[in-house]
């Protein structure tokens, strides 16, 4: 029989060791996956883990990769810490992207960047509105939120896909479902650095994450609404028994959840495309939900967190690409690794002995 | 084989220790329990009276030690082989299924195969035999807490026990229903069966048992015939310390003063599937009152805490403290008129278990810590204001923690509490309502929590005690009304109702 026996001081020895300890699991069994299969070991090894760090480039792309899940991923932190489960963000990032895209098509001659700050605004109100809709449920009738957040982003994929295809579409895409280009005052640009110029796609969209993170820590930690959320989370008898507004805290980290991947998909889609397109999302609010829990829903870990997924997915890209390795295969790779940090995790927390039994 | 084997003996434990960790459980406990004798085992919450059970049950392995079973060493090594010993036990909290019938729950956990209604007869015949009146084809879900132990004896005895262990059996029974259930334990003992009975209420053990074996720290303390030793010297072996001795404040110094708070037909529909039904329930209690409410639990307690707190809501007039009508509003507002309450739940409901002391200060206290406009004031979390609180706390109410400012579940069930107890006194409040202040704490803390609530029903508050402890009831409270099955009946002074009416009262007779 195994035993796990809860540490009482958590091990700050294991919290080194086991995620070096996962990775090299993810290694050993990912080379043997290789092996089997007939990939060259060591050439895709290097793709998967080496090539995201191997150019300044690179490595400014991870950030990019990560910037829309570690901001979709702060906001989770807010529902996750209430026991609310938003599962829907990927819905609420489509139509935040939408709304404040929609905005911007209507000014096409703008240069000035109160477009751009419009669009972050409309994009979070956008998102909380479409968040909001399993909140009113909840709170009024006690539909269960995690049904119809997901089901909204069905709702949201396929009325982006509408609206692309339809009223905003470019009649000179040839056809193609694309929006016209956004006009330059909503575009965000990238960061041309002194003495390097461009790095990758690394956009000044990143930087918000420097002021929300620390943001987000301090009202987490340090205010009454933080704290009222996280004892709602941890008990709700308690929380109702201290006097804290149930519905209130239900429909507020919904709001602020919501608004903050509007947000992300704001910044991805004025970053990174300058238009609108039937996918603008590749599910980075189903990503996030990983990246809020591997992040430990605190606000500095889901940053980290945030740049090992966009790590491991970018190498998984490079691998299909210069060894045609498939997408499948390099999946497995991404899994695996989530798998055993997660393991790891509970190597930390708990005491693993082997009890014998006659 | 040992070679003084006293052929009257049923049972011997000789020498057993239990560790978990670095925590000695047991410590080298020696007992021994002859056949057709009534044995209590009396110790405090953590004495090592579950570890020591549970290692005659097979649910644990003694680290050391042997138990011998009619002279011959064994090894128990799961209930099953236990059972086949001969040894079968009665756990505090009932393993039952509510959906399945009584016959069908005994029917699961038998090791032998039968049919469901050569079992149904068996069931009837043993209940005949031992005064236990049962019906087998009854879902569980319908029964009386006494019935569903009933349910568990019965389920004992059709194996043929030799050892009979009883936790804590009464601690869910109404008085009448404790006397049946002696009827029946001492029945069993004169036809060979011996009992183990584990309590910590003194006169009981007093009443049923022939011999008291008394556990503190995980050591044997004292083991002798129940009729050389009194309550008072068992309770300090148990304790370790002289218990001191609470008294009840004078009466009627508030008997025509007007009410401090009045309860007016309350309703409430049942919490949840399992839960009870308020029906008109209505009944004041001036200041400086102690009003008792006995009943077995699961008769609306929950539910009736929870509508004078606030956290079920109702009409207005439900509810009147001295002239408003509150049956309408939340807790907040009624902590603000200075209501106070202590829910029967510690974790989890009085505490957030995951939280630091400190923290849980601030949980019924903010409200009073933001009382200025600043809005910055009111949105940061004061720390310092909920720190000093709790060290006021802590030390008025003699709580001890293993280290400053520890997490609520790193506390003891009764220093923790005390700590809400203390939470509740710091508040200063005028009318306090409290639910089962001391279940499940042991003596000392309990005579502590006691006396602190007599010493505020002096000041001339209001209290109300919803206990399921009887003996509590008597000693605090100066009215009691009882509630059985979501009514509650007229009040009556304490010195003037007997525990058999109370038992008529709760439904039983």
């Amino acid at each position: 029989m195994i035993e796990f026996t809860p540490r009482k001081i958590q091990s700050s020895f294991w919290a080194i060791l086991s995620p070096i300890i996962s990775i090299a699991i993810t290694i050993f069994i990912g080379s043997l996956i290789f092996k089997i299969l007939s990939y060259p070991v060591m050439e895709s090894l290097y793709q998967v883990f080496v090539s995201p760090f191997s150019r300044p480039d690179r490595i400014a792309d991870i950030f990019v990769k990560a910037c829309p899940l570690i901001i979709i991923g702060l906001g989770l932190i807010f529902c996750f810490k209430a026991n609310i489960w938003n599962i829907g963000a990927e819905g609420q990032f489509i139509l935040g992207t939408l709304c404040a895209g929609s905005f911007a098509l209507l000014f096409p001659e703008t240069k000035t960047y109160t477009l751009l700050f419009s669009m972050f605004i409309i994009g979070f109100i956008s998102g909380a509105i479409w968040a909001s809709i399993p909140a009113i449920l909840k709170v009024k009738l006690n539909v269960n939120e995690i049904l119809v957040s997901l089901m909204l982003v069905y709702v949201a994929m396929l009325f982006i896909d509408f609206v692309v295809r339809g009223p905003l579409r470019d009649p000179m895409s040839f056809g193609f479902p694309l929006s016209k280009v956004y006009p330059d005052g909503a575009i965000i640009s990238k960061v041309d650095f002194p003495f390097i110029g461009f790095l990758g796609q690394f956009h000044y969209g990143i930087f918000i994450i420097l002021i929300l993170c620390p943001l987000i820590w301090f009202f987490i930690n340090k205010t009454l609404p933080g704290f009222q959320i996280k004892i709602f989370g941890s008990s709700t008898r308690a929380s109702e028994f201290a006097g804290f507004n149930k519905n209130k805290i239900t429909f507020y980290v919904l709001l602020v959840s919501g608004g903050l991947s509007g947000v992300a998909g704001v910044i991805e889609v004025s970053a990174n495309m300058g238009r609108l397109q039937p996918e603008v999302s590749f599910g980075y609010g189903f990503t996030a939900i990983i990246v809020a829990f591997l992040g430990r829903l605190n606000p500095y870990g889901v940053v980290i967190a945030g740049i090992i997924i966009a790590t491991a997915k970018l190498g998984a890209d490079n691998a299909q690409m210069v060894l045609g390795i498939p997408k499948v295969v390099t999946g497995i790779f991404e899994g695996m690794l989530l798998f055993f940090l997660l393991a790891g995790e509970t190597i930390q927390k708990y005491k693993i002995s082997i009890r014998k039994d006659n | 084989m040992t070679n003084n084997f006293d052929a009257t003996t049923f049972i011997e434990v000789k020498n057993l220790s239990k560790t978990f960790d670095q925590f000695l459980a047991n410590d080298s406990i020696s007992i021994d329990i002859k056949k057709g004798e009534i044995h209590a085992l009396l110790g405090e919450n953590g004495a090592g009276k579950s570890t020591l059970v549970k290692c005659l049950y097979g649910v644990v392995k003694p680290t050391d030690g042997q138990i011998l079973i009619n002279g011959k060493h064994v090894t128990i090594n799961s209930p099953r082989e236990a059972r086949s010993y001969g040894i079968g036990m009665v756990f505090q909290h009932f393993s039952l299924f509510p959906a399945l019938t009584v016959s069908e729950n005994i029917l699961i956990s038998l090791d032998e195969k039968i049919t469901k209604k050569h079992l149904e007869d068996k069931i009837s015949i043993t209940a005949k035999q031992w005064g236990l009146p049962i019906e087998p084809t009854k879902k569980v879900l319908d029964l009386s807490v006494g019935e569903q132990q009933r349910v568990e004896i019965i389920r004992c005895l059709l194996q043929n026990p030799k050892l009979l262990i009883m936790d804590e059996p009464t601690s869910v029974l109404s008085p009448q229903e404790i006397n049946q259930l002696f009827k029946v334990l001492r029945k069993l003992a004169n036809s060979g069966c011996s009992i183990l009975y584990i309590s910590h209420k003194l006169n009981e053990i007093k009443q049923i048992a022939s011999k008291v074996t008394i556990l503190r720290s995980g050591k044997v303390i004292s083991s002798t015939s129940t009729s050389k030793i009194s309550t008072t010297s068992m309770a300090e072996k148990m304790i370790g310390k002289k218990v001191k001795k609470i008294t009840k404040i004078s009466k009627n110094s508030f008997l025509n003063s007007p009410p401090a708070i009045s309860i007016n037909n309350l309703n409430r529909k049942k919490l949840s599937q399992f839960g009870t039904e308020l029906k008109k329930i209505s009944f004041n209690v001036k200041y400086g009152e102690i009003l008792g409410i006995a009943g077995v639990a699961g008769n609306g307690q929950v539910e009736l805490m929870n509508a004078l707190s606030g956290e079920t809501l109702g009409d207005p007039d439900e509810i009147i403290f001295e002239d408003k009508k509150i049956g309408n509003t939340n807790i907040k507002f009624r902590r603000s008129l200075g209501l106070e309450f202590v829910p029967e739940e510690r974790n989890g409901h009085a505490t957030v278990p995951e939280i630091t002391l400190t923290e849980n200060t601030f949980l019924t206290f903010y409200n009073t810590y933001s009382k200025n406009n600043n809005f910055l004031d009111d949105i940061l979390l004061s720390s310092n204001m909920s720190s000093n609180d709790t060290i006021s706390i802590i030390n008025d109410n003699d709580v001890r923690c293993p280290y400053s400012n520890p997490l609520a579940d790193q506390l003891s069930g009764g220093n923790l509490q005390k700590f809400i107890v203390g939470r509740s006194l710091k508040a200063n409040p005028k009318v306090l309502i409290i639910s089962q202040p001391t279940w499940g704490v042991d003596i000392g803390a309990a005579s502590e929590i006691r006396s602190k609530l007599l010493l505020l029903a002096k000041a001339g508050k209001a209290i109300i005690l919803i206990s399921q402890d009887l003996d509590e009831i008597y000693e605090i409270s100066n009215n009691i009304c009882v509630i059985n099955n979501g009514s509650l009946s007229k009040p009556k002074i304490t010195s003037k109702i007997s525990a058999k009416d109370i038992g008529i009262l709760m439904g039983i007779n």
